[in-house]
């Protein structure tokens, strides 16, 4: 999977980070979030899954990679 | 020979007529303005009709003002993704500066919110106070409840958002100055916002009378407040709240820097937002539950299950509780809060292919949106499924699905509305079974004002449940 993140749909509520800190991080100059793992493993797909659904922003979407 | 100049936005159909804004039912002061009339009784089937004779972007006038109502994926997105300098909000409300007082912003601007959001009330890690908070307030709302009896959805969930917005946002010291005759007072203001504003927001209407003697009363139980707070002292720092630091701050000549009118005006603006959106999406969420008596079953087993353990309100509704949370957005998506946001154009905007001159106001309708066919299969119809995996409607139609709008306005607040509200029926559902008091088709918005509120009566049955 690949992680997209909006960073000018952003608002900075930093809850990804809380589910899946390895993949989200956090600019704090910008007051965005930063991904830190673009192609997470499949192991982290629940983690990023939630983070994705309960981003106050709908910031964060999953792409399925061929 | 010279033709008259064309209409600038001759390449937009507008909707047609069907209420003459000169007709004798129309109120004087607003004969001849346009969709204005319409608007102000049945705003829905003004903008539904938008939708369905003009399309993606269609148009109504409003008071010698064109507004462009965009709807769909595409032009949605444009309209959310436009900086505040091109699309401005502030402006396009003007119902709403009587409501706050001069010289309080209608909205911050990203770059302010976001502070906002880091310095305090709605941080992610503060959301666990907010939820303790908000669990207290629940029970305390049905302390006094019998075996059985009968509540009306807008007088209890009104208080009871009065509550939590004000302890939550301003501090609990000052919301237990509170009674319901503040929740009873703020509920006029939001009646004041009738679309008579957008000819003149201080015409001389029964309207705007009650809204402006309304707010007096507001201002002068605040200043009550702030007269005890002066005449009890100093108090250590975590019994301050930010009524304590507004009445501190002092102008360079040592004058205070706020009256009592103008920390009113920010209280009202801050909890405004927070208040009639949660108090409606809570009670569409009971009736809709009352109506789909095997959603509502779902849900309860969920909730009966979830706390089984005897964990807290507080803690659960900070996580997952997918029924309920799917049965909510729902609510919100046949039920927003917000039936049209507006902005007013700044810099010539193009919209799909559209030049929109400088001047022209530009609108989305998360009502209209929310039902599009094609996003939403049956789209009038109840359906939690519609969030579960793989469907997730919501995350697929993200410029669609905007009941909480979209884009860098799209409500900050909307993780903290999500916590309230599954935390009060994670109480109520857990103690009481409701049943409708009255016919299923009774229970309906009234619409004749900008802030839309369930009309009375709205009653429900309520009955503890055996434990």
């Amino acid at each position: 999977m690949k992680v997209v993140a909006d960073t000018s749909l952003c608002q900075g509520h930093q809850l990804c980070q809380g589910e899946a800190p390895d993949v989200f991080g956090f600019d704090a100059d910008r007051d965005v979030v930063v991904l830190l793992d673009e192609h997470p493993d499949e192991s982290l797909r629940a983690d990023v899954r939630t983070a994705v659904k309960y981003c106050p922003a709908f910031a964060l979407s999953i792409e399925e990679e061929a | 020979m010279t033709a008259a100049p064309a209409h600038p936005l001759a390449g937009i159909p507008e909707v047609s007529t069907v209420l003459d804004d000169q007709s004798p039912e129309v109120p004087e002061i607003i004969r001849g303005t346009g969709h204005l009339p319409e608007m102000r009784v049945d705003p829905i089937r003004l903008f539904t009709r938008v939708r369905e004779e003009c399309g993606d972007v269609g148009r109504f006038r409003l008071a010698g003002k064109d507004v462009v109502l965009a709807s769909g994926a595409e032009a949605n997105e444009a309209f959310f993704r436009a900086p505040d300098d091109v699309l401005d909000q502030a402006a396009a409300y003007p119902f709403m500066t009587p409501i706050f007082g001069k010289g309080v912003v209608f909205d911050a601007s990203p770059e302010e919110r976001q502070q906002m959001l880091k310095n305090q009330a709605l941080r992610g890690d503060m959301m666990r106070g907010h939820a303790r908070t908000i669990e207290a307030e629940i029970r305390r709302m049905v302390a006094g409840w019998g075996e059985e009896g009968e509540i009306d959805l807008l007088d209890f969930f009104a208080e009871l958002t009065i509550y939590t917005t004000s302890s939550c946002l301003v501090g609990r010291p000052f919301r237990e100055e509170l009674d319901s005759s503040f929740a009873r007072h703020y509920h006029e203001l939001e009646r004041g916002t009738d679309a008579i504003a957008y000819v003149d927001p201080y015409a001389e209407i029964e309207n705007f009378r009650m809204r402006d003697a309304a707010r007096a009363k507001l201002v002068a139980l605040v200043q009550g407040i702030i007269d005890r707070r002066r005449a009890r002292g100093k108090v250590s720092r975590e019994d301050r709240d930010l009524l304590d630091v507004l009445i501190s701050l002092k102008r360079e000549d040592g004058a205070d820097q706020f009256d009592a009118d103008v920390i009113t005006g920010i209280f009202i603006s801050m909890m405004f937002a927070g208040h009639h959106t949660s108090s409606g999406t809570a009670s569409w969420a009971m009736i809709e539950l009352m109506r789909h008596p095997g959603v509502m079953a779902d849900v309860v087993a969920e909730l009966d299950d979830l706390f089984a353990d005897g964990s807290e309100v507080s803690f659960q509704a900070l996580r997952s509780i997918p029924v309920l949370e799917a049965a909510l957005k729902e609510t919100l998506r046949l039920h927003p809060p917000l039936v049209i946001l507006m902005r007013l154009v700044q810099e010539d905007f193009d919209l799909l292919g559209h030049s929109i001159p400088k001047g022209t106001m530009i609108a989305a309708s998360p009502r209209v949106s929310n039902r599009i066919e094609q996003d939403f299969p049956k789209a009038a119809e109840f359906d939690p499924g519609r969030y579960i995996d793989p469907r997730q409607e919501d995350l697929q139609n993200r410029w669609t699905w905007i009941p909480f709008g979209a884009g860098k306005h799209r409500c900050v607040g909307n993780a903290f509305a999500m916590m309230q509200l599954k935390a009060i029926f994670s109480v109520i559902l857990r103690d009481f079974t409701f049943a409708m008091a009255q016919p299923s088709e009774s229970y309906r918005d009234d619409h004749s004002k900008m802030v839309i509120q369930l009309e009375q009566p709205c009653r429900v049955r309520y009955r503890r449940r055996a434990s």
